[in-house]
């Protein structure tokens, strides 16, 4: 009887990802992710030094709405990035392997990120006078 | 490399529906891959109604009741029935665990019923695990030492035999291995969660001699070091084992010992 080529078995198409998981890939993304924002914190800096017009365009850009998101998403991913590469220092250290633990953690990742994210552009905000 | 699509020849298609006998009230759908290697097909999804109120409590209960009554062409391991031989692990409700040891009350809605995940299917639910038996293979699993045998036993303390705690247990039914995304990516260079938790059984063992070749032998970019603690293994044991734990040991031994 002929034989075929054995398929290959279902991965992401059905693996429920738990949510240490998805902590694990949103670090891979946001790394990413930072590579890319540092090309446009490059950007600003070079707009600097070109002179007081480039400036003054690079910062309206960063200042409008979609700039502004994206600098959200910048510094959001920078946080996480931060949290969650502590969280793997103390794994390194062999602490934290433990399921309710590793849930605990990525918690706090989740919310440390989110809570300096927060503080990080309301301090923006008040220092370039956008809220008084 | 990272390929997140099925090839061509494993999309999944729609298969055949088997209805509830008449009368049945408590009817739960399994909808179980199947793949046949005599047919040019591709593999599909069949859809079983079954009467849990004529069936044992766990998915592996449907699922013999599904090859007795029902259809005889659904192929599955199974051998001991109560999570000692590791045999009928599958995919079940997007989770790698033993058929026979996952209720089926657990499960909302029609249970999904795969095989290991990222592996070459031989038959429905059968996966082939050549690749992984040769990379347990491959991290020597047994006693090695250079000292002469002692004319006894080798002894242990109490405190060495726990070291060992939370890993002879393990039974290798590779739910952990191919839960993890980097063995999927990486599978034929990774070793994966129950090989590494295997070698690190033997790594802890205060009566073998070879810790510092075991260790060698893992230090690599990609036997050891793919793993990312992504924490899936753990998540998914059925012996409720710690497959990540067991590779951190390792990765800190490979800095200690520098």
């Amino acid at each position: 009887m002929a034989r075929h080529d054995r398929p290959l078995s279902p991965h992401l198409q059905v693996y429920r990802l738990p949510f240490n998981a998805i902590l694990s890939i949103t670090h891979r993304i946001t790394g990413v992710g930072l590579g890319f924002g540092a090309l446009i914190l490059v950007a600003w800096l070079a707009a600097a030094a070109a002179g007081p017009e480039w400036f003054a365009t690079a910062s309206s850009m960063m200042g409008s709405i979609v700039g502004r998101i994206v600098l959200f998403g910048f510094v959001w991913a920078l946080f996480y990035h931060l949290a969650n590469g502590i969280r793997h220092l103390f794994w390194d250290a062999g602490f934290g392997f433990e399921l309710k633990d590793a849930r605990s953690s990525g918690l706090m990742v989740v919310a440390v990120s989110l809570v300096l994210t927060a503080v990080a552009f309301a301090i923006g905000c008040i220092r370039a006078g956008a809220i008084s | 490399m990272a390929e997140f699509t099925l090839p061509k020849n494993s999309r999944v298609e729609k298969g055949k529906t088997f209805k509830a006998p008449d009368g049945a009230t408590n009817v739960r759908t399994f909808q179980v891959y199947r793949w046949d290697p005599d047919s040019a097909n591709n593999p599909r999804i069949d859809s079983y109604e079954v009467d849990l109120d004529a069936c044992g409590p766990m998915v592996l209960d449907a699922l013999i009741k599904i090859k007795n009554e029902v259809d005889s062409t659904l192929t599955f391991r199974r051998s001991c029935r109560e999570g000692v031989c590791g045999s009928c692990a599958m995919n079940v409700d997007g989770t790698n665990t033993l058929s026979c040891t996952k209720p089926i009350e657990d499960i909302k809605g029609a249970a999904n019923v795969y095989p290991l995940p990222h592996l070459p299917v031989v038959k429905d639910l059968v996966p082939d695990l050549s690749i992984p038996y040769a990379q347990y293979a491959a991290i020597e699993p047994w006693l090695k030492t250079e000292n002469p045998a002692p004319t006894g036993e080798r002894l242990q303390s109490p405190e060495e035999r726990k070291q060992l705690d939370g890993l002879w247990e393990c039974i290798l039914c590779f739910c952990c291995t191919t839960s993890c995304p980097s063995y999927w990516w990486n599978g034929e260079r990774f070793l994966g969660p129950a090989v590494l938790l295997q070698s690190y059984r033997w790594i802890a063992d205060s009566r073998d001699e070879h810790t510092g070749e075991r260790l060698d032998a893992l230090e690599d970019p990609f036997r050891l070091y793919r793993c990312h603690t992504i924490m899936n293994c753990t998540d998914t044991c059925p012996k409720s084992l710690n497959p990540a734990k067991a590779i951190g040991e390792i990765k800190k031994l490979m800095v200690e010992r520098k």
